[in-house]
């Protein structure tokens, strides 16, 4: 007769067998059992977090930096809906994190029932998929789905929503090896004729572009992707999720595209005649107008998910798969097939790409008498660049420094939310990061006022002994928001001056951690090594950095590649 | 474009709300949807109308194509195929001039009084939406007290099944 065992033995069983070694989570009533049956065991490390909301930013950075799921486990109601951000954060990244959340017995569903709220309702629009969990003898084979969709095709959040009498009520314990959804089957070959169409068109191209995304990241490609690239000598940009696809030193690299990009990204990707685009998604942010969006090109697109393909932009080749898998069958193609790229047109192109690249667009006032930005960012990369690290970022102008000056030359390196932009997913982030790996140095580059969105995580990063470096390019203001506000509203600085701003010095301290302040440029240097050479230690580093400083280039909503604000 | 797109659905909680969500949340238009459940008890067959043009209609069955509960999907609009309606219309008819007038339209339209009361007739009518909508028309808006349609549904002509 085999053993029946609780829904909340079943649920730490079936996370054994997934291999789960960190949970993030906040605990509550409807959740209790679960908690009692994790705390008589001692594989499955449980990180106990000051907001729900950073469980699943923890759990993102966890995913990302490791290619691991993260996993999430809150109470119902208020618990549930604090996570919401962070699930449509990783939905919109497509984060492999599964999330658990609680919920009242389920007699007394749809009650009204003290902290109920619609899990799944709520959820809905913002997750790869979700379930709710009425029968104890479901749990194993939905947690097994769950981790199956999650991790899967174009992974995503997955929420199990899990009645608290389920957690209870007893059922023999199986957990299925595999899972197969009739209705669930990415395609991972592309289609060989589709391959065999797009290497003809890469070899003719006499202007070639190669522009990656997240996708890259996500499938582990990196290495497929620099293969191709360098057998082709085509020119490599990256997306804001993308960087580290490709390395950021190699000369082929021209930087990051789109509103922020480069001059010479941006204006190679107007004026190429073939654009091979890869496990990115055309977002708007990326091609600016899309009226004007490449308008020479031939565009070869190769993603997992078929919807993400002439959806802003409308591709000559389309390719479904695995991009890992695709690009491999390019770079076999390219191989047998002998041929290679017009050399004389590609001296050319290149020729005309180190022109842009001449107009050194990232130049900035390195005489200043205050701290730039920019520079705090190039001396973080210069003391951090041979080191194991990681770095995480919140959202707002220091995110685009981050992006524009930290060279990452290997992926799942730079951490940022880049789809729904969430200000505060930065330091929780950088905690999931530190508990993947904790051996690495894990800094998270922040504005004083994105910080303060999470910034009771200072707590957790205390209790679990989270050694983060946090780099804070103080502005004292809303610096994207003050940006747009000096552009397109006459300088009218509506509500994006931070007042009141705290001593963050002092608060680090509070919180039992290192805090330091930098008020000059020569300082920045040093203070940077004090901090990375204390290994054990937390240290909030708070950089008084020029209020005034914009980021360029820019291209404003609705303008097209090529019509740049330059410095 | 006038669409229809069929598609077999788990016959899960939930399953219904993700269709709809999705049609709302990415701003495409419903114009009718039915839903019922098959001869495949773990299956419902859900068949909605919309409009768009074809980068529109690509997108919305890509994104249907994605939701798990999604088994499998068709464009009926691509191919030959039959779209049928049905209608319970409850009219006015109290004088028995009206109501032979009545009558006769019924017939013409291929439709059967179900009701009578001394006032009014319950009929009802199977076809293309258009061919409702001309029945509707000919009755005259102000004889009728009632209109209920199940909005559009069909299937492929020849041999062609939406099954797994
Ligand atoms: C949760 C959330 N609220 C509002 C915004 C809009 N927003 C984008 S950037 C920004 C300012 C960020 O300021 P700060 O963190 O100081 O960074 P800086 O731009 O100064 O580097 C705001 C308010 C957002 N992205 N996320």
């Amino acid at each position: 007769m085999t053993v029946e065992l609780t829904g909340a033995e079943i649920f730490v069983r079936c996370l054994q067998e997934e291999g789960v070694e960190h949970v993030f989570g906040y605990p509550g009533g409807a959740v209790l059992h679960i908690y009692d049956a994790l705390y008589q065991q001692d594989r499955i490390k449980h990180v106990l977090v000051r907001h729900e909301q950073a469980a699943v930013h923890a759990a993102e950075g966890y995913a990302k930096s490791s290619g691991r799921p993260g996993v999430v486990l809150v109470t119902s109601g208020p618990g549930a809906t604090n996570a919401v951000t962070g699930i449509a954060d990783a939905y919109m990244d497509s984060v492999p994190v599964v999330v658990f959340t609680g919920q009242v017995p389920v007699h007394l569903i749809g009650n009204d029932a003290f902290q109920e709220v619609d899990t799944i309702g709520i959820t809905r629009p913002c997750v790869k998929h979700n379930f709710l969990v009425k029968d104890v003898r479901e749990l194993a084979v939905t947690i097994r789905k769950a981790f199956y969709i999650a991790t899967s095709g174009r992974p995503g959040p997955v929420v199990v929503d899990i009645p608290k009498d389920v957690t209870a009520k007893k059922a023999p314990f199986h957990y299925p090896e595999r899972v197969s959804l009739r209705s669930y089957n990415p395609t991972l070959r592309g289609h060989p004729g589709q391959i065999r169409r797009a290497v003809d068109l890469i070899l003719s191209a006499k202007r070639p572009m190669i522009y990656t995304g997240g996708g890259v990241i996500l499938d582990d490609a990196a290495a497929e992707l620099t293969e191709f690239a360098r057998l082709l000598g085509f020119p490599v940009t990256n997306t804001l999720m993308g960087l580290g696809g490709y390395p950021a030193t190699d000369r082929q690299f021209v930087g990051m595209l789109g509103m922020h990009g480069t001059y010479e990204a941006n204006m190679a990707m107007h004026n190429c005649d073939v654009l091979v685009a890869i496990g990115a998604r055309f977002d708007d942010r990326v091609t600016g107008n899309v009226e004007k969006f490449c308008p020479h090109a031939r565009i070869i697109h190769v993603d997992i998910d078929p919807s993400s393909i002439s959806k802003n932009v409308k591709v000559d080749i389309p390719i479904v798969g695995s991009v890992r898998n695709v690009l491999r069958e390019m770079i076999k193609l390219i191989r047998e097939s002998g041929r290679a790229p017009d050399r004389a047109a590609l001296d050319a192109w290149w020729e005309q790409i180190e022109e842009w690249r001449a107009m050194d667009c990232l130049k900035y006032d390195r005489q200043a008498e205050v701290i730039k930005p920019q520079y705090v960012i190039e001396k973080l990369y210069e003391a951090t660049r041979d080191s194991d690290v990681y770095v995480t970022s919140d959202v707002g102008q220091h995110q685009m420094w981050t992006a524009q000056f930290y060279k990452f030359d290997r992926p799942r390196r730079w951490i940022n939310s880049g789809g729904l932009g969430t200000m505060g997913f930065g330091l929780p982030a950088a905690m999931g990061v530190q508990v993947a790996h904790p051996d690495a140095t894990v800094v998270c580059v922040t504005g004083e006022a994105s910080i303060q969105m999470c910034i009771q995580e200072l707590s957790t990063c205390r209790q679990h002994g989270l050694p983060l470096k946090i780099v804070l390019l103080n502005n004292r203001y809303m610096g994207m928001v003050r940006q747009w506000q000096e552009f397109f509203y006459q300088g009218r600085y509506a509500m994006s001056y931070m007042d009141a701003l705290p001593d963050f010095v002092a608060l680090a301290r509070a919180y039992g951690h290192v805090g330091m302040r930098i008020d000059r440029p020569q300082d920045v240097e040093s203070a940077l090594r004090e901090a990375l050479a204390m290994k054990d230690r937390l240290v909030f580093l708070d950089f008084q950095t020029d209020p005034a400083e914009n980021v360029y280039p820019m291209i404003p909503a609705g303008a097209g590649q090529n019509e740049m604000i330059l410095v | 474009m006038r669409h229809i797109i069929s598609m077999l659905l788990e016959n899960e909680a939930g399953a219904l709300a993700r269709v709809a969500g999705l049609f709302s949340a990415r701003g495409y238009n419903i114009e009718s949807l039915t839903v019922a459940p098959t001869e495949d008890p773990s299956l419902s067959r859900l068949t909605l109308v919309t409009s768009g043009n074809d980068e529109i209609i690509e997108q919305i069955t890509k994104q249907l194509n994605k939701l798990i509960d999604v088994v499998k999907l068709v464009d009926l609009t691509e191919g030959a195929h039959i779209e049928r309606e049905m209608m319970l219309v409850k009219v006015r008819a109290a004088e028995s001039e009206a109501r032979a007038e009545l009558k006769r339209l019924v017939d013409i339209f291929r439709g059967r009084i179900i009701d009578v009361t001394e006032r009014t007739y319950t009929i009802e009518m199977t076809g293309t939406g258009d061919k409702l909508d001309a029945f509707i028309d000919a009755v005259g808006r102000r004889a009728i007290l009632e209109v209920v349609r199940t909005g559009v549904s069909g299937i492929a002509r020849g041999e062609k099944a939406l099954r797994l």
